[in-house]
């Protein structure tokens, strides 16, 4: 009986430093994929890494063995001892293992729940196993009932819908004032990461220009370099105020910087085109009240987080129908896993009819004397027809037995009945 | 015959306003793109509604406050056809079609009344004021639906509570810029009727303005609008306070189109104009 199995690690179960150890991106994804392979019993497998995570998948008749072997394998690769691995790793076996899958390749199962990039990476994990042949059947099946699993969650639900972190939040606010961002002037005032974050999620929406200031000039040389912007003097930003569009502060001034009054008068002088300030400093740095004025839309950084921890609940809430759908496909792929099982037996049980009715044609065509080709035609007919309706019904029953217990008693009952087994008896000396 | 073009289109368009609706709701482009088609081919059937009708009256069907509210429907949705290729905003119609829809079902329950055509409806200009104005008022129409749909969202994003509409609604920019648009085409038909209806007037009355009270209002309409535009390109208002007053002129508008005809007594008063 062939068993999946997923053994794996991820954010939850190890630390940062022991999924560096066990990663394979340091070691030749095609080397790790042969001695995967290579391991005795597995007959399936595909090697998932990313930063977040390592998972080998794999079929096996032997489960016990393999199992032993992939660890001992994962144990040899990251020179960390078995028994110490073990409590970081989780086996999946079967329904556990599918499910497990499904919810990786959602983006149920990741660190930020709905961040798309996951299902790309599985993409390409799988895509490596096909190179490499190690996937047949039932992981090509599994794989694509994953991928368009993933799909129908996210377009369906809406778990990757909304920004979970404050520097996309902001974009994701720029863009609903201003549509699109494209030629948008940004003056960045002041350094710090998550403003630098921004005004890289700011560059790839293709805004114009990004101007720096900072109370250091050289460092406001060396940001404007690394965003290919200018740099500009503390003094000259109430003059920027006129041209730019989006404001992101994150100066440490204990007073604000930009005053009611100043944004006022700015906004007579850009004939109201709007103005957006992402303030990101705490103490802030952009006068509460400038959010009255109309056309400016001033965020601080509590806004900010607010926006993100309502769209985390949302997408808790979107998690809940996705975890549905994985439920639902599950069923569908162990019972399409079960229809597997008859499958040997219903070929043993056709081929073993067909080598009768050959051997019994041939006798009988050889004996009839001669036939004209359309009475050899009508005879061979008749007897491909009467194998076909005798082992049709069988068939049907076999396929249409779900539950193991009582299918295995009657694959077990159909292979007597029929004598599948008996040729390779015969041949064994008892 | 008619009546089957116009229950059919009625038909269409409340499909059409469910499908936008449901657009709106679940975000699902493939229900908003078969919702405009739906709406598409309930505005062909409505065109030929109103062609046959223009055809068997020898007269442009606003005669009658029936025919005038299903007409400023038809208005309505083309001038959303005409911004949805410039704009590409699926959302607009989840606005604009049930408001269409609405005036389409208020006009399908009055009944109908026999008119008599005079020959004074007959002739080049008439067709040519009426056309302008109330492709005008479908214009301005839509720049009152984009107005709502701006407060709504700079409301949000101000306030800082973004609700549901947040992620369905388009940005301030798009919408402060149909409102724009519509404004200043709005205009434009709305001049052009105006001064059309004043060469039939001429015709028909012998002067070019008689202090009608529909000439009043519109009139009054006209500086409403005409005061917006000059705010926005000279004082260069925009955002909130011209969606504010782009809604403000469009009640002017809507007194204008609805109650000068029943309130008042003139010439362009449904009364007068079935000739009963």
């Amino acid at each position: 009986m062939v068993t999946i199995v997923d053994i794996g690690m991820n954010h939850k179960t190890a630390p940062v430093e022991l999924r560096e150890l066990v990663a394979f991106g340091g070691h030749n994804i095609d080397e790790v994929m042969n001695s995967v392979r290579s391991i005795k019993d597995i007959r399936e497998s595909i090697v998932l890494s990313t930063c977040n995570r390592v998972e080998i998948l794999f079929t096996t008749d032997k489960e016990k063995e393999a199992k032993g072997s992939v660890i001992e394998f994962l144990s040899h690769i990251s020179g960390i001892k078995s028994e110490e691995l073990r409590p970081a790793l989780y086996i999946y076996d079967n329904e556990e293992a599918i499910r497990h899958i499904f919810r990786v390749g959602a983006s149920l199962d990741s660190m930020i729940v709905g961040e798309p990039q996951i299902l790309g990476q599985v993409k390409e994990a799988y895509r490596t196993a096909v190179d490499h042949k190690s996937s047949s059947v039932i992981l090509n099946r599994l794989m694509h009932r994953t991928f368009s699993l993933a799909k129908r969650i996210r377009t369906e639900t809406d778990i990757s819908g909304s920004a979970v972190s404050v520097s996309f939040a902001a974009v994701e606010l720029g863009k609903k004032i201003f549509g699109d961002l494209q030629g948008k002037k940004v003056v960045l005032i002041g350094a710090g990461e998550m403003a630098e974050l921004a005004a890289t999620y700011l560059l790839n929406n293709r805004i114009a220009r990004i101007l720096v200031a900072n109370r250091t000039f050289t460092r406001a040389v060396e940001l404007a370099d690394r965003f290919h912007g200018k740099a500009i003097s503390f003094q000259e930003i109430g003059d920027q105020l006129l041209e730019v569009d989006i404001v992101i502060t994150s100066t440490a001034s204990p007073e604000p910087i930009i005053s009611l009054n100043q944004v006022r008068k700015t906004m007579r002088g850009r004939k109201n085109r709007p103005l957006f300030f992402i303030d990101i400093a705490v103490p802030r740095n952009v006068e509460s009240q400038v959010n009255g004025i109309a056309n400016v839309f001033v965020y601080d950084i509590d806004d900010l987080s607010g926006i993100v921890e309502s769209n985390i609940n949302k997408r808790k809430g979107e998690a809940v129908k996705a975890e549905r759908m994985v439920a639902e496909e599950v069923i569908k792929f162990t019972e399409w896993l079960k229809t597997l099982d008859v499958v040997p037996t219903i070929v043993d049980l056709k081929d073993k009819c067909e080598n009768i009715r050959r051997i019994e044609l041939k006798k009988t065509l050889s004996s009839l004397g001669d036939l004209t080709p359309e009475q050899r035609k009508a005879v061979e007919n008749m007897t491909t027809s009467i194998a076909k309706k005798i082992l049709n019904d069988p068939i049907v029953f076999l396929r249409r037995k779900k539950d193991r217990a009582s299918r295995n008693l009657y694959l077990d009952i159909a292979r007597k009945l029929f004598n599948l087994d008996s040729d390779s008896d015969d041949i064994k000396p008892k | 015959m008619d009546i089957v073009f116009f229950r059919l289109t009625l038909v269409l368009y409340l499909t059409a306003t469910a499908g936008f609706l449901f657009f709106i709701i679940k975000k699902n482009k493939k229900i908003g793109f078969w919702s405009h088609r739906i709406l598409l081919a309930g505005f062909a059937l409505n065109s030929i509604y109103l062609a046959v009708g223009y055809y068997q009256l020898g007269a442009m069907p606003v005669l009658t406050f029936k025919t005038s509210l299903s007409f400023f429907s038809w208005t309505i949705i083309a001038a959303y056809i005409i911004f949805q290729v410039r704009f590409r905003l699926t959302v607009l119609g989840s606005f604009v079609v049930p408001f269409s829809a609405f005036l389409m079902i208020i006009s399908s329950t009055i009944p109908i009344s026999s008119i008599t055509v005079r020959p004074l409806f007959k002739g080049f200009w008439l067709p040519v004021h009426i056309a302008t104005a109330f492709l005008g008022d479908g214009i301005f129409a839509i720049a009152f639906i984009a107005g709502v749909m701006y407060l709504i969202q700079e409301h949000q994003i101000k306030t800082k509570r973004l609700g549901a509409f947040y992620s369905r609604l388009p940005s301030l920019n798009s919408l402060d810029s149909i409102n724009y648009h519509a404004i200043n085409y709005g205009f434009l038909l709305l001049t052009i009727g105006m001064i059309t209806g004043s060469i039939v007037a001429q015709g028909a009355h012998g002067s070019y303005w008689r202090w009608d009270p529909k000439e009043v209002w519109s009139l009054i309409t006209w500086l409403c609008y005409a005061a917006l535009l000059h705010q926005r390109m000279a004082v260069g208002w925009r955002g909130r306070r011209s969606a504010i007053m782009s809604i403000g002129c469009f009640f002017v508008l809507i007194f204008t189109f609805i109650g000068v005809n029943f309130l008042m007594e003139g010439y362009h008063s449904f009364k007068s104009l079935e000739g009963n």
